[in-house]
């Protein structure tokens, strides 16, 4: 009975977690390849320096610093406020000497998560 | 149940089982000491920014935290394991082959956080590759537990059920976490989220599945009651906590874009948390009045204030399942009071059950040595979280008023100050509290057993009843 009951509960655990990664989490925004790139290196400078650490997406990530999800489109900051921000550092944000295309970059990867928060900004 | 007459290997297993709980107890002193460092970074802004940003500082301490509560959890099941399957464990060089492996890992992701390389993910923020081998870290474990136990599960008590299902999804949600690898996941910004909170959801309850389990089988040795472990009671709550580990995480999501059916089900489930809830408010009574009896055991002790906070990490996270309240406490530090009261509340407290429990049948005599000092211990790491916990919740709270005020993010880290010092000054009481009981653990373990002294000149073989003398 116990075996049974752990066997239904383990199936409907597979079978949640196919649907949750494919229908579950459809998107629509597409990008051409060169948009996609970017992001792409984007997102992988965020990992590599560990914005995380300080700084939230969708509530994943430390507190010391804002949460990003909705800064570009944020009216108190957006892109000239975050560039500024990545070029020198901050009271607590260390510099850390990122060039132009890394920040160029990062930025195109804030922007596309911006775009994402669909739901984020209704609220 | 049978024990082979020539059974002689709990000695080098008490060996590696000392290596394992010294290095689980370097681990939280180590999470300790960065932990301290972060909560400092953030009322001294300028506190080795250059040096040791928090950058670093996180996720050192969350590295340490997390690997204490595996590493503890992990040492506690290979002491366990020849009493609970009445044979030797099965592969005594595998212990020392997981030990070594677990050292070179740790001290390449301690270097590599130093030197400042990442992977940048929450709780696993070292590079990818490193995630590789701590899986296979993890198989000598792996058959050890099954390779020992045999489990046979009709019949297996609730614990043995818990600690199979903690290593089984360990490895599934470890594997889980890096599907961001693959584009398919890491292309979608809201997949991977969804992902990384679904793999890191129930990579919690996979810890909690090892750590509860080894507070049940505590329980079940001091109470020596055999009954409740293997009661219908208990398998419907480990059912329900399965159920829970494997549908729950998704209140995490309730701001991420995904299909509403995900947040649906993780309300639901989220729900049946109540009926554990009121399970222990039912059962207060009776809770109460065995701590009072049993109160001078000090592992008893630990269990009874990992009670306490059980029901206060409950109530909050019932509150932070509710979608409408989850709008305004997520991203706010009542997430990190909720993680707080987990992990050192419950998980902390009841693997020092395990590890006291451990040293005191192994060295009785040190151990009541360190009674008082253990017991100072106990209550100033409990009293300073409730400040702790209160001060990260009033902190949250100033954000989400700041927040619906259209504060900026620098007015609410300036409202919050009050209470940012408040969570560093009890934490460093937190620190002085845990680190009391890690410092008793290092000298009680230092100072040799009565067996070890006997029979450190040369091997002996111990009869069935001789085995069983020594167990007691």
């Amino acid at each position: 009975m116990k075996l049974a009951i752990f066997i239904v509960l383990f199936t409907a655990y597979i079978g949640y977690s196919v649907v949750v990664y494919t229908k579950g989490t459809k998107s629509d925004i597409n990008f051409s390849k060169t948009e996609q790139a970017q992001i792409n290196r984007g997102k992988l400078l965020f990992q590599q320096y560990n914005c995380t650490s300080c700084h939230q997406l969708y509530g994943l990530g430390g507190y010391l610093g804002p949460e990003l999800t909705t800064a570009y489109s944020d009216k108190n900051r957006g892109e000239t406020y975050m560039r500024a921000f990545l070029k020198n550092g901050g009271n607590r944000m260390p510099d850390f000497h990122l060039q132009d295309k890394d920040i160029d970059a990062l930025i195109s990867f804030l922007k596309y998560v911006d775009e994402t928060a669909v739901t984020y900004k209704k609220k | 149940m049978n024990i082979a007459g020539n059974y002689n290997g709990s000695l080098s297993l008490n060996k590696a089982t000392r290596a394992f709980l010294l290095l689980a107890l370097s681990y939280l002193l180590l999470g300790l000491v960065f932990g301290l460092m972060g909560a400092f970074q953030y009322i001294f802004p300028e506190f080795l920014k250059d040096q040791l940003s928090f950058q670093k500082t996180r996720p050192l301490h969350v590295y340490m935290v997390i690997t204490w509560i595996f590493t503890a959890a992990q040492a506690g099941i290979y002491y366990y394991l020849p009493n609970v399957s009445g044979r030797p464990v099965y592969w005594q060089k595998g212990i020392w082959l997981h030990f070594i492996m677990q050292c070179i890992i740790s001290l390449v992701i301690i270097a590599g956080f130093f030197a400042g390389y990442f992977g940048g993910r929450e709780y696993l923020e070292f590079p990818p590759l490193l995630g590789l081998f701590i899986f296979l870290s993890w198989v000598p474990f792996v058959i050890n537990f099954f390779a020992t136990l045999r489990p046979k599960y009709k019949t297996a008590p609730v614990y043995v059920w818990m600690w199979s299902t903690g290593i089984l999804f360990f490895l599934i949600t470890l594997s889980e976490s890096y599907l961001w690898l693959f584009g398919f996941f890491r292309d979608n910004m809201v997949r991977d989220i969804t992902v990384q909170w679904k793999a890191l959801g129930s990579m919690v309850g996979s810890w909690n599945m090892l750590v509860y389990g080894t507070g049940i089988y505590v329980m079940e040795q001091l109470s020596g009651d055999k009954k409740v472990a293997r009661s219908n009671i208990s398998f419907f709550f480990y059912f329900l906590s399965l159920t829970n580990l494997m549908f729950n995480w998704g209140h995490h999501t309730y701001i991420v874009p995904a299909a509403p059916w995900i947040k649906m089900v993780a309300y639901i489930i989220s729900m049946t948390e109540l009926l554990i809830f009121g399970s222990i408010i039912l059962q207060w009574k009776k809770t109460v009045s065995a701590a009072r009896k049993n109160y001078n055991i000090l592992p008893y002790r630990l269990l009874s204030f990992a009670d306490i906070w059980v029901f206060i990490t409950l109530a909050l996270a019932l509150i932070m399942s509710v979608p409408a309240w989850n709008y305004f406490t997520h991203g706010t530090h009542i997430t990190v009071a909720h993680s707080m009261g987990a992990t050192i509340g419950i998980n902390t407290m009841l693997l020092m059950a395990s590890v006291f429990f451990i040293l005191k049948k192994e060295n009785t005599a040190t151990f009541q040595q360190n009674r008082k000092w253990i017991s100072s211990g106990i209550y100033i790491s409990n009293s300073a979280l409730l400040f702790f916990w209160i001060s990260l919740l009033a902190s949250g709270i100033v954000k989400i008023s700041g927040t619906q005020h259209n504060d900026t993010f620098f007015n609410i880290m300036l409202k919050s100050q009050p209470y940012f010092r408040i969570f560093t000054y009890s934490g460093i009481f937190v620190f002085i509290g845990l680190g009391i009981l890690i410092f008793s653990s290092f000298r009680i373990t230092a100072v040799k057993n009565q067996t070890e002294q006997m029979t450190s000149k040369k091997p002996v073989s111990f009869s069935t009843q001789q085995i069983a003398e020594l167990k007691d």
